[in-house]
Order: structure tokens, then C-alpha cells, then sequence
């Protein structure tokens, strides 16, 4: 799993059937230090997260897991938002 | 998922008998601003995408073979979405 910035949401009209009615929201990964690192994704959204939310997300088919018995045709969502998080550096880093 | 534009089709006679009717086609991932990021790649098609649009692909094996609506299909990219508009507010 890894940590993201919401940044923006995609619309949609014709998409897989079991798509439907999932957000759909565009991803920038972050690093420890919090800035962006890494190609932006698409992912599902399994608990309501919105654009400007940290939010951590899940790689590949187990991120069709949450819609379960649905099948979604997913490799990218987002499984929960951030409310913060703490790094702590060796002294003299 | 990644956003992609669909740059060309493919045609292929002899192929895996998953494949059979499925529709094959040629994308190009691109970034927000609509640049090309890394190399075009073959994704098969279940939401009737054409040249030109932009489209939503996953790239993961059993998500394209469920998008195929085929389990245990050899593939491993499927487009499953138009999209309509991006809106990046950040």
C-alpha cells in the first residue's frame, strides 16, 4: 500500500457495467516527506474520499476486494483516508 | 488504471480461443496534461472505445479477464472506460 494526494476525480459515461456507480479518482503517490513522487493513477474509492484528501490505496486485484461479490475490473483503490502520519529520522539525517 | 488514448487497432487470426470476438486494440498510457508516458501497449476492448478517444485501462491480469468478462483469459490490459473529462483541481 502507499500513500496519495487526491487530486482530481474522472467522469465517465461509458464503462464497464460493474463500474458503475464507483468513483473513479485521480491519485498523485507521495513520499514520507509527503511530496509527490511517481506517476499519478486512477483508482477506485472504497470510503468516500475526495479531491485535497490524503488517502492510502492498494495496488492490483485486491482493490476490487471492498466491492465484493461485484467483480470490478480494478487495479488501483483506495482503502482509507490518512489523518496524518509521523516519520521520525535517524539524528544527524 | 491509467488514462490512455487509443492510437490504432489490431487484427489477429490466429490467436488464443479466449480472444475469440474480442476486440484488440492499441493505447497509448498518457499523463494529465495528454502527454505519451512509456510505451503503447495492446489492451482488449469491452466498452466499444475507438481511435483517438481517450479511455480508462487497467493493467492487471485478473482484472482485464474479468473486464473481458473471461476468467483465466491469458491477457493482461482491458479498457474499461470512456472518459467524458479529467478534472484536476490540484
Amino acid at each position: 500500500m502507499q500513500i496519495a494526494r487526491v487530486i482530481g476525480d474522472v467522469v465517465t459515461t461509458v464503462k464497464d457495467a460493474n463500474l458503475s456507480g464507483i468513483k473513479l479518482l485521480v491519485l498523485q503517490p507521495l513520499d514520507p516527506d509527503g511530496n509527490a513522487t511517481g506517476r499519478t493513477l486512477v483508482a477506485v474509492d472504497a470510503v468516500g474520499a475526495g479531491v485535497g484528501e490524503t488517502v492510502f490505496f492498494v495496488r492490483g486485484k485486491e482493490a476490487s476486494f471492498p466491492f465484493h461479490p461485484i467483480e470490478v475490473p480494478a487495479d488501483a483503490g483506495i482503502v482509507g483516508i490518512v489523518d496524518h502520519w509521523d516519520v521520525e529520522k535517524p539524528a544527524g539525517l | 488504471m491509467q488514462l490512455a488514448r487509443v492510437v490504432g487497432t489490431v487484427v489477429s487470426t490466429q490467436k488464443h480461443a479466449a480472444f475469440s470476438g474480442a476486440k484488440l486494440l492499441l493505447v497509448q498510457p498518457i499523463a494529465l496534461d495528454d502527454t505519451a508516458r512509456g510505451t503503447a501497449l495492446l489492451a482488449v476492448d469491452s466498452v466499444g472505445a475507438g481511435v483517438n478517444e481517450k479511455v480508462l485501462i487497467v493493467m492487471e491480469g485478473r482484472a482485464a479477464g474479468e473486464a473481458l468478462g473471461r476468467k483465466g483469459a491469458p491477457v493482461d490490459a482491458a479498457i474499461v472506460g470512456i472518459v467524458d473529462h479529467v478534472d484536476v483541481r490540484e
